[in-house]
């Protein structure tokens, strides 16, 4: 992701070979920041795609799916510089 | 981009180190598991996985694999395994925990391996206060075997051998495990947890975090029931599946922690080791006992050693070719053995079946170097092609066996046996003329006994007619073949 926004705390990486498109972290996450992408994969499934910003990095979307390593959520390692009110939507 | 500083970034949450990187169960896709999308099995392993790596157990666990879609958690636990008989993980896991008392064993079993034929083995482990940790994935229907009704199926709830729904008078009240066991006094921790939303989930993985602790502890028997989505089975969507638990399921099985003896629980001593193997005959008093007096041969019987793999798609008839060689081996007085073997998955599949004939009796059904192997498709002739015993012969259903296969220093007889079956009337007797040319090979087992197995198994006359002139067809393949290399040699 090229476009990830410095001021998200987490980031969210989908393997798209091993993920089967089941949807569940689409409707787990609570910013809503997960979409199904339209291409397929070499298995023929449609794949989860982080929509680019958003992330807060709680992790329910890795905790949720059923794949073992087709999500991995990262954090911000240190303190952000400034926090733009509204930028971590709430559950 | 930006004035602002750069973000480092750290990983939150990924793969647990438990698992493999890895799984080699098969040759193609070993970077996803076996389950389908949106199966509640990946994710309770994901929950198991993490709690192994934060409690640091993962060297002295052993997990105990079921029989179910789960059969195959060997492959993904980077841990100690060992799978057991259908509901018989409850009474393995005793036995390695009190074998290895200082092991972290889980039991993990589905409802159909618990509730039904295991409910003895799950009962009495409980009674005994085993200090195990049992994991029970609860999905209210056997999905393995393609949605037979099971002891915890909700009423009204269809299944393919309660189509109208379950009904209270004719199956009986759903079975509510959790419930029952909380009646006894030995376990120490039993909850019932879901997989319906995040909060069910995040639950979840408490759940058996705590579960896996106590016996870390040593406090005694925990059991985690989770009520999990089988989306295919229950033919919805992931997403609706996940709502069915929360919505409907749970209904039937309330969640919430139904024994928790925590508090009271003393952590036991580490019980002393059990006495070395080669002991044990002189403690129970057989030391000096023979084996049993030796099998001798009938004279009447064929003189035959013969070990078979037979293999191909779903659908091919490979399961009934070797089920006729074994049944007409038993006809001739043979001891057989029949063993199939077909994956879990319910996408996609392939099977095999070990066939074994000999006047000795036989000591495991399993052919790991079979004498013939009969390939019914290019994928099993790679897969099987370097076991075949060297002198011995593959079978194969094809033109021509590919040149980049290994089949050195075995015979080879490569036909198109679909086609040829097709002309004989139906392309679903390829089966048939591949036995017909392994029975040719096979020469000391008499027609008769054939006969009479073909006629046991095949109860259409039509198709029994066809088999017949199929059989015939194979075997005169095989000796013009054999002529052919007679000729040529």
């Amino acid at each position: 992701m090229t476009d990830v926004s410095h001021r998200d705390a987490g980031l969210l990486r989908v393997d798209t070979d091993e993920c089967k498109g089941c949807g569940l972290c689409i409707e787990a996450c609570p910013p809503k920041v997960i979409r199904m992408d339209e291409s397929l994969n070499p298995y023929g499934y449609r794949t989860a795609r982080y929509a680019g910003a958003g992330c807060t990095g709680c992790g329910i979307c890795f905790l949720v799916c059923p794949e073992p390593g087709a999500i991995t959520v990262l954090r911000a390692a240190r303190p952000r510089q400034s926090t733009a009110p509204g930028q971590q939507a709430r559950p | 981009m930006s004035s602002e500083p750069e973000v480092t970034w750290e990983i939150a949450s990924s793969k647990p180190a438990s698992f493999y990187s890895t799984y080699e169960r098969k040759d193609e896709l070993q970077h996803a598991t076996h389950y389908c999308p949106g199966c509640g099995h990946g994710i309770i392993h994901k929950m198991l996985a993490q709690a192994i790596d934060e409690l640091s157990i993962q060297d002295r666990t052993v997990l105990i694999s079921p029989v179910g879609c789960s059969v195959f958690a060997y492959y993904y636990f980077d841990v100690g395994n060992v799978q057991a008989a259908h509901g018989r993980a409850p009474a393995v896991a005793t036995a390695v925990k009190r074998s290895r008392p200082g092991s972290i064993v889980i039991s993990y079993q589905g409802d159909g391996d618990l509730s039904a034929i295991g409910s003895a083995e799950i009962l009495h482990a409980a009674n005994r206060g085993e200090p195990i940790t049992v994991i029970f994935v609860n999905n209210a229907i056997y999905s393995m075997t393609g949605g037979q009704m099971a002891p915890t199926t909700l009423l009204g709830q269809t299944s393919t051998t309660s189509p109208r729904g379950r009904s209270a008078a004719h199956e009986g009240y759903p079975l509510h495990v959790s419930e029952l066991l909380a009646t006894l006094e030995a376990p120490v921790y039993i909850e019932r947890v879901g997989l319906g939303d995040n909060k069910q989930v995040a639950q979840a993985a408490r759940a058996v975090r705590r579960a896996l602790e106590n016996q870390v502890r040593g406090l005694g028997f925990s059991l985690v029931e989770i009520l999990s989505p089988c989306p295919t089975i229950w033919k919805m969507s992931p997403v609706e599946s996940q709502r069915w638990v929360r919505d409907v399921m749970e209904k039937t099985f309330p969640l919430g922690v139904l024994r928790d003896h925590t508090q009271a629980a003393q952590s036991e001593a580490v019980p002393i080791p059990p006495p070395p193997l080669s002991m044990i005959p002189g403690i129970v008093g057989v030391a000096d006992a023979g084996l049993p007096a030796e099998m001798t041969g009938d004279a009447d019987v064929p003189a035959l050693d013969l070990q078979v793999r037979v293999a191909g798609f779903g659908g091919q008839g490979v399961l009934l070719l070797g089920e006729v060689l074994a049944e007409a081996g038993l006809d001739a007085g043979l001891e057989v053995s029949w063993l199939p073997s077909y994956g879990p998955e319910m996408r996609s599949g392939t099977s095999n079946c070990h066939v074994r004939l000999s006047r000795e009796p036989i000591d495991s059904p399993l052919v790991t170097h079979p004498d013939v192997l009969v390939a019914m498709n290019e994928p099993s002739l790679r897969k099987f092609c370097s076991t075949v015993h060297p002198g011995g012969w593959i079978l194969y259903n094809g033109e021509a066996s590919p040149e980049d296969c290994d089949c050195r220093g075995v015979h080879v007889l490569a036909r198109p046996f679909t086609q040829i079956a097709n002309n004989l009337g139906d392309a679903r007797a390829a089966n048939m003329v591949m036995l017909g040319a392994l029975l040719e090979i096979a020469g000391n087992l008499p027609q008769s006994s054939v006969d009479s197995a073909l006629g046991r198994l095949v109860r259409n006359p039509k198709w029994l007619a066809l088999d017949e002139t199929a059989l015939v067809c194979g075997r005169r393949l095989m000796r013009e073949a054999r002529a052919e290399v007679s000729h040529a040699g």
